[in-house]
């Protein structure tokens, strides 16, 4: 089984997640010298509706690390690139410390929010 | 959707051993780059084929196993540089976002929520709120919205716009509660209050107004009047003041009125 695609919002345009979680999450993957892809800004990815949001939301395993699922999910729907309704788990940086995010992430046993379990 | 749609370069870093640059540099340089608003990915290897060659700019830290150079992606040295240097250096070459203006501050609909009722089409005097072909209400001029104004997810009676990068619950896209839905049952529906038809309602008391003030003018009562509305308006919805400032004249909103009157009875034809 191939290992989850791991994508990290750095929520760069604004100051509503804690600059030390996304510190500590971002040196924690280059720890680990796992791969991933790390994106700006999520919502500004939605406002031009960048093409890369569907290769991202291609079938298969794919771990978040960004803000509220609710808000992840209806972001990507809102660029066209509907996430799948299976193998998604998002983490909210907004409310969750760096290690229960890195955790996850990294964790073979996964965890987090699927998006569509937030309404 | 108003917004431009160019595409962001995408930088590879190399993970591995062998690497010049630590994990903690090349977390720095992400950040860094990220800042810039560049995308980042780091990788094992190269990936072989890229449907974003053109985009892809590849930092070469390698020691002992280096990227395989063949597919002709530029190639950006990180060899003694320090990652801020490293950083200016490759924002030079891509193609980020520094510099641009707009706050990605927009409406995102929750269709799980919406029930289309169209209160927040009827609310925005910023035209960020249009209709599909198929009469669903949508998010259309997103750039036309008010930053930090977050007033239509508040007349929203299901609850179903969020504004990611505000504040407070449910808003903010956290998981609404049964507390935020009865709290937005509550609140009254504007346009029954006014009689169903809130344009028809304004017309005709922007006209009643006319002819009230050409009687017995005054001004400075109106003015006050004015500002105090705003100032519950802004109390009450958390309204920034720019956004008041920007608020249509009268006539302005007349006008609109009278644009969706006309689009509702094309559509009804």
């Amino acid at each position: 089984m191939s290992r989850p695609r791991i994508l990290y919002c750095h929520c760069a345009f604004a100051k509503v997640v804690a600059p030390e979680v996304k510190a500590a999450v971002l040196a924690g993957l280059s720890e680990a010298d796992v791969e991933f892809d790390a994106v700006p800004d999520l919502c500004e990815m939605a406002s031009r509706r960048d093409d890369r949001l569907r290769d991202l939301a291609s079938p298969g395993q794919l771990r978040i690390a960004a803000c509220y699922p609710r808000a992840v999910k209806w972001l990507f729907a809102a660029a066209g690139a509907e996430l799948p309704e299976s193998g998604v788990r998002v983490w909210n940086m907004r409310v969750e410390t760096a290690g229960t995010v890195l955790n996850g992430l990294l964790d073979s046993n996964g965890g987090g929010s699927h998006p569509e379990a937030a309404r | 959707m108003s917004v431009a749609t160019a595409r962001r370069s995408r930088v590879v870093l190399q993970n591995g051993p062998g690497n010049r640059l630590s994990p903690t540099e090349r977390a720095a340089l992400a950040q860094l780059l990220l800042e810039r608003g560049l995308e980042v990915s780091c990788r094992n290897s190269l990936p072989s084929s890229d449907s974003r060659e053109g985009d892809t700019i590849v930092v070469d830290s390698s020691g002992d196993a280096p990227f395989e150079s063949s597919s002709g992606l530029p190639l950006v040295n990180a060899g003694g540089a320090d990652p801020a240097a490293l950083a200016e250096a490759i924002h030079a070459r891509g193609k980020g976002t520094a510099g641009t203006a707009w706050k990605p501050w927009f409406p995102v609909i929750d269709y799980s929520r919406c029930t289309n009722c169209m209160q927040c089409l009827s609310f925005c005097l910023f035209d960020v709120y249009g209709v599909s072909a198929d009469n669903k209400i949508q998010v259309q001029h997103q750039s036309n919205c008010k930053t930090d104004c977050p007033a239509c997810s508040r007349v929203c009676p299901e609850v179903a716009i969020m504004f990611p990068k505000y504040r407070h619950g449910p808003i903010n896209g956290e998981e609404v509660k049964t507390d935020d839905v009865r709290r937005e049952v509550m609140k009254v529906d504007i346009s029954a209050l006014l009689g169903g038809d809130i344009y028809a309602l304004l017309r005709d008391r922007s006209v009643k107004s006319k002819s009230r003030f050409s009687k017995e003018r005054d001004d400075e009562r109106a003015l006050k009047e004015r500002q105090n509305c705003l100032v519950a308006l802004q109390r009450d919805l958390d309204v920034p003041p720019e956004v008041l400032a920007a608020l249509p004249s009268p006539d302005e909103i007349l006008a609109k009125a009278e644009q969706a009157r006309s689009r509702r009875l094309k559509s009804e034809v």
